[in-house]
């Protein structure tokens, strides 16, 4: 304090707006830019800048972001997992199938589905650490072996329907609160595997095997991590979260056979706006969440904007290509 | 020494000269399993009906030239999976521009091939300049096609005229003039990658992109002609499936799943992810492969479901029984 004071009122100002420009820079620009997504939307559908289109907003959201947490174990190990989009498909199609009209079987058929997206991933872990096919096409043959599967077993259009039970995740609320009146189911299950997810990769030591398998899978196993086992259990979690956004997106919008479809590519999207590197070694969970939320703002923008759907995945392009041109130019590191 | 033994030991000497990709151990294995199966449980017509074996060879021509164009990127280090729109762009705008009218098809195939070199040149920019990962770069670059295709075209538009259709239906003599181009497209991607300087450069860009600039090569200008190349053969895949369908929609390059089979096809062949190796006859051996399993599975009968089912295991099987073996841990 004494020190500062001596020097001239001008410097001190220069100086901290210097520092505060540091600090600035050091926020992922993922936020942001989500800030002023979410400002546009607001001023253009004053509807959304209410609590209840907020949350109806993170309902929509809560599938994407979920998908890119498990996507970011993966990624941060330098891999893809490219099966997730079609699991998420299988989740609801073999969900009708299970229940097939049948009330009871609701639960039932969540439980059977997570037991398959955990062989889905032990399989996919497997592939990749034991037989050292590259996870790009490793996930790839998951994803044919998946969708073939499912429209095998359904005959090619789906059967049955979904019972109220099981859709009760994607779509009921929680209602009569105080204050914010309703608040949905996802969002609160969104919270929950948000909560469980920033434990393992922030608190525990599984986070920082999966960047440091990324970084460099030689010095990690020298220096004692399980690299095979940590892989396993990264395509594991993926496979895990794949199926809890299905039962999400199948809650929300009911059977359909391409439900799933390009969601995988979207996960890889949000993680990498969040600051994830492709081929390892950086990710954040939290700026992953966010980059599904951003993909989404900006969907929802389009649509206000009235531009036709299809626009929709050019502007998404855009934008992936621009996150990681600037990302790459702002850090030093060169791949 | 008898004159038998040199012979075999300069037979040998000439086959690991050769060096033979494994694969085409694999694409030998799966002909013999496919014909048995068909002679046992099918009508054993593969090998007797001659038309079946031209079929798989025009079934395998467009995948066969953008895989061709992949395996140029792949061995620069990188991936192009926006081939699978270029494709359909190509499709689209080819039967738009040429309206059934045959005096129109120099001027639309003129207009397609420069778009594709732009598409190239796009992706090779961004990936070279920018620093995007080629994988971000050229699905980025592929959605944006996708958008403004499926923004634009919402269905079959245009026809190309019956002369053009005699790309894809037409024979010289018994070989199509199809199989004759994809040969052609193989030859000339074999010379370029063993025969030009921009090949060996390539190989040593993909190898390693610092060691290749510390020695002085052009790695931007390197790695953005095998993105153009690539483009260039998915220009020439759609040239082929419009000239087989008549008309193009936006849906024919993502339906075929151009962008991941090619990928997978060159990887079969023997192109290494993380480059620097690899070669185009593996690459045609990893897609006659595919055209063989889809016509055993045609006579066999099999369910259009569980055929994809098998195809994933196949891919997956097939790059395993080689990587397995390598040192390297894969991600």
């Amino acid at each position: 304090m004494t020190t500062s004071a001596k020097k001239p009122l001008s410097m001190q100002l220069t100086n901290m707006l210097i520092s505060v420009w540091n600090l600035i820079k050091r926020i992922p620009p993922v936020y942001p830019v989500f800030v002023v997504i979410m400002i546009a939307v607001g001023q253009l559908n004053p509807n959304f800048a209410t609590t209840d289109g907020i949350l109806l907003f993170l309902r929509r959201s809560s599938p994407l972001a979920i998908l890119a947490m498990g996507q970011v174990f993966v990624l941060a190990t330098g891999g893809f997992d490219l099966s997730q989009g079609s699991l998420v498909t299988l989740t609801i199609i073999g969900s009708s199938l299970i229940i097939y009209n049948n009330e009871s079987a609701g639960y039932t058929a969540i439980l059977i589905m997570l037991g398959i997206g955990i062989i889905v991933g032990l399989v996919n872990g497997f592939v990749v650490s034991f037989l050292k096919v590259p996870s790009l096409i490793a996930t790839l043959g998951m994803l044919l072996l998946i969708k073939g599967g499912g429209l095998y077993w359904t005959g090619g259009a789906p059967k049955g329907y979904l019972t109220e039970n099981w859709r009760y995740f994607g779509r009921s609320y929680i209602e009569n609160i105080p204050v914010i009146g309703r608040f949905p189911l996802a969002v609160i299950i969104l919270v929950i595997v948000g909560v469980i997810m920033s434990i393992l990769f922030y608190k525990t030591n599984l986070g920082k095997q999966v960047l440091a398998i990324g970084d460099n899978a030689r010095t990690s196993q020298l220096s004692g991590i399980r690299v095979k086992l940590v892989r396993m259990i990264a395509f594991l979690i993926s496979a895990i979260l794949a199926v809890v956004a299905g039962v999400l997106i199948g809650g929300y919008g009911g059977v359909s056979i391409v439900a799933g479809d390009g969601l995988e590519m979207q996960s890889v999207s949000a993680a990498v706006i969040g600051g994830a590197l492709l081929l390892g070694g950086r990710g954040s969970l939290i700026g992953a969440v966010f980059g599904a939320l951003t993909l989404e703002a900006i969907f929802s923008l389009l649509n206000l904007l009235g531009l036709p759907k299809p626009f929709r995945d050019a502007v998404q392009g855009l934008i992936i290509i621009g996150a990681v041109a600037y990302a790459s130019i702002t850090s030093r590191r060169r791949d | 020494m008898t004159t038998g033994t040199i012979s075999v030991k300069n037979l040998k000497q000439a086959v690991q000269a050769i060096h033979i990709p494994p694969v085409y151990y694999f694409l030998v294995i799966i002909t013999l399993v496919g014909v048995t199966l068909d002679q046992v449980f099918a009508s054993g017509n593969i090998l007797s009906n001659p038309t079946i074996m031209t079929n798989i060879l025009v079934r395998s021509v467009a995948l066969g030239i953008v895989a061709v164009g992949q395996s140029f990127v792949m061995i620069g280090a990188a991936i192009d999976l926006s081939v699978a729109f270029t494709i359909s762009l190509t499709a689209v705008l080819t039967s738009q521009l040429m309206q059934g009218d045959p005096a129109r098809v120099p001027m639309a195939i003129l207009i397609v091939f420069g778009i594709g070199i732009v598409i190239g040149v796009t992706n090779g920019l961004i990936v070279t300049k920018l620093n995007v990962n080629p994988f971000i770069a050229t699905l980025g670059t592929g959605l944006i096609i996708k958008g403004i295709l499926n923004g634009t075209f919402a269905n079959y538009k245009g026809s190309v005229p019956k002369s053009f259709q005699s790309f894809g239906y037409d024979s010289l003599g018994p070989i199509p003039i199809s199989v004759l181009v994809l040969l052609v497209v193989v030859i000339i991607g074999w010379f370029i990658l063993s025969r030009t300087k921009f090949g060996a450069h390539l190989y040593g860009v993909g190898g390693s992109r610092e060691i290749g600039r510390l020695s002085g090569l052009r790695t931007a200008r390197i790695v953005t002609g095998a993105f153009i190349i690539s483009s260039i053969t998915a220009v020439l895949s759609g040239l082929f499936i419009v000239s087989r369908l008549g008309s193009g929609a936006p849906w024919v390059g993502p339906d075929g799943v151009y962008d991941l089979e090619s990928v997978a096809a060159t990887v079969i062949g023997g192109t290494a992810l993380a480059g620097g190796r690899g070669g185009v006859f593996g690459t045609l051996a990893g897609v006659l492969m595919f055209g063989m399993i889809d016509t055993v599975f045609n006579q066999l009968g099999v369910d259009t479901y569980l055929k994809t089912v098998l195809r994933g295991a196949l891919i997956i099987l097939a790059v395993a029984s080689y990587s397995i073996r390598s040192g390297r841990e894969a991600a």
